[in-house]
């Protein structure tokens, strides 16, 4: 069996063998390895006794269930309104240049995937950027360089 | 019309030593499901998520349901551009929730109660889930047969809809349903389900702890009680304030406003939007303009355009694509404006596109559809110019 394969059962194991577990399974695929692979949904769809569609056509629903390839972190800038009346732009343009990537791309060493992302409800401690689950309100492009250098440090 | 002034109020994050949440429950359900019910129609509670309905009719519907199953579902997927206070709900006082979801357990014969919180705070679920464990134990100590599940959506703003909440937690894609059937009627599992927002949950406890009149006192005929408002955008106090509903909105920018608010967008992007020579006369409240809490000011120094370009991208993005009207007319009025900026379009294209948003408000399966009109129709008609030049 495949590392992924043992995690889908620990999951199942936990969340059960329903329709109803299908979000709780796949968020947990996706919180250990950033996205859903094709090996990931079939196996997800057998164990749930699910056609393959079925997993494909909800994960691909989501914003945060990625099915493309990502990132060990993956970095989202809020782009919604009130961040971008803080200077979300600043943020967005700084990481790209830092990362060498544009938005929606992974860096070369695989360590990050910048994307924006619409509201994650920090708009009065804007702009705000989330990396993985953690949340980091009030940046700055000198701190938001800052927080994905360690970020890197510890993905190493 | 009825009208109060701007007043801060402390009821949502109050702490009562004396009657903590779980004693609340205790207290509450000793009485009848009935005397409860007959308690929050007597408070005038409308939901606060938005849409506004009566609670108390809420809970009376499900509780007239015959099933073998009911549940309670506590809609924490706030998504709204602007609104962020149910995360300061959830991280503050939590317990408050758990009880009102209790409460309405009790009401409606419920054994079972789901938190869907958003994606965008997955941060709290380990503190939330641990707070959640103690509370199903204290629950398990006083005899209530009802037990508290976390679940958490993946990042779709439609699925605040509730029917597309039930739709995501039963691990389809987050479609809004046809209504009717409602949720009282059909919901989770197919069964009779009491959403609510976790604002109007936390308000409910408090009408259990303090009573209907108290509460009562408050706001207008059409509005009563408070609510949490989110402050954002240009103003040098942003945060999380909980007010008396019924204000001149007039109140509110002297309070909060940089003392150039040019214009404030009322209920986040699905809302309406109020020019600054309309603040005198708009009452914040199911009379005026109702809101789920978002505030977002605007100065001078920004242009309409960008705001409503914003929101435009926002829906396009966040339409879940299953209706025509939804799916075409957000990229529609998107691609619209863009064309009249450019001059690609004459400025009567923007009347082409105003009655697109009134089909799109007949036609629209869910309220994401809908209530495009809002945005644009409020924004269009103030800021024309600034659309066109």
């Amino acid at each position: 069996m495949t590392n992924t394969e043992v995690l889908i059962k620990e999951l199942v194991e936990k969340h059960g063998r329903t329709r109803n577990a299908l979000m709780p399974v796949l968020q947990g695929v996706v919180a250990c390895e950033k996205f859903l692979s094709e090996a990931a949904m079939i196996a997800v769809a057998r164990e749930l006794d699910l056609s393959a569609a079925d997993v494909y056509g909800t994960a691909s629903f989501y914003t945060f269930l990625d099915t493309k390839p990502r990132g060990k972190n993956i970095v989202r800038v809020c782009k919604t309104i009130s961040c971008h009346m803080q200077g979300k732009e600043e943020i967005i343009k700084a990481i790209e240049n830092h990362l060498k990537v544009k938005v929606g791309e992974t860096s070369h060493d695989n360590k990050f995937t910048l994307l924006t992302a619409n509201c994650l409800g920090w708009c009065h401690k804007g702009p705000v950027m989330l990396i993985n689950d953690e949340v980091f309100p009030s940046i700055t492009p000198e701190k938001a360089i800052a927080i994905i250098e360690e970020f890197s440090k510890k993905s190493n | 019309m009825e009208q109060k002034p701007l007043k801060k109020i402390d009821i949502i994050f109050g702490w009562d030593d004396n009657c903590t949440p779980i004693q609340v429950v205790e207290k509450s359900v000793k009485k009848t499901p009935e005397s409860i019910i007959l308690d929050m129609i007597d408070s005038g509670l409308k939901g606060r998520g938005g849409a506004g309905f009566p609670t108390g009719l809420k809970w009376k519907f499900a509780r007239n349901e015959e099933a073998d199953a009911k549940y309670v579902v506590c809609n924490a997927d706030e998504g709204e551009p602007g609104t962020f206070k149910d995360r300061e709900i959830l991280d503050k006082v939590p317990e408050k929730i758990f009880a009102g979801m209790t409460i309405c357990a009790f009401v409606v014969g419920a054994l079972e109660g789901y938190i869907y919180v958003r994606g965008e705070y997955n941060f709290m679920l380990k503190a939330l889930q641990q707070k959640i464990d103690l509370f199903n134990q204290q629950l398990h100590e006083l005899k209530v047969d009802f037990h508290i599940f976390l679940r958490s959506g993946s990042g779709a703003y439609v699925c605040g809809e509730e029917s597309a909440l039930f739709e995501s937690m039963e691990g389809k894609r987050g479609e809004p349903r046809n209504k009717p059937p409602y949720p009282t009627v059909s919901g989770y599992n197919g069964k009779p389900t009491v959403i609510n927002n976790v604002e109007t949950l936390v308000y409910t406890s408090e009408i259990c702890r303090m009573g209907p009149e108290q509460f009562k006192a408050l706001g207008t005929h059409d509005s009563r009680g408070s609510k949490v408002f989110s402050v954002s955008g240009d103003t040098p106090i942003a945060g999380i304030y909980e007010l008396e509903l019924g204000m001149p909105l007039k109140d509110f920018v002297d309070e909060f406003g940089d003392g150039d608010t040019k214009a404030i967008q009322v209920g986040g992007a699905s809302g309406h939007c109020v020019p600054r020579k309309k603040f005198n006369d708009t009452i914040i409240g199911f009379e005026g303009i109702p809101t789920g809490g978002s505030m977002m000011i605007f100065n001078s120094s920004r242009s309409m355009y960008n705001v409503l370009h914003d929101y435009l991208e926002f829906f396009t993005e966040e339409s879940c694509g299953q209706c025509t009207p939804c799916r075409i007319g957000c990229q529609q009025l998107l691609k619209g404006i863009e064309a009249v900026k450019k001059g690609e379009r004459p400025p009567t294209y923007l009347d082409d596109l105003k009655r697109l948003t009134a089909t799109m408000k007949i036609a629209a399966k869910c309220g994401l559809g809908q209530s495009v009109a809002n945005p644009f129709t409020s924004i269009v008609d103030n800021f024309r110019e600034e659309i066109i030049y």
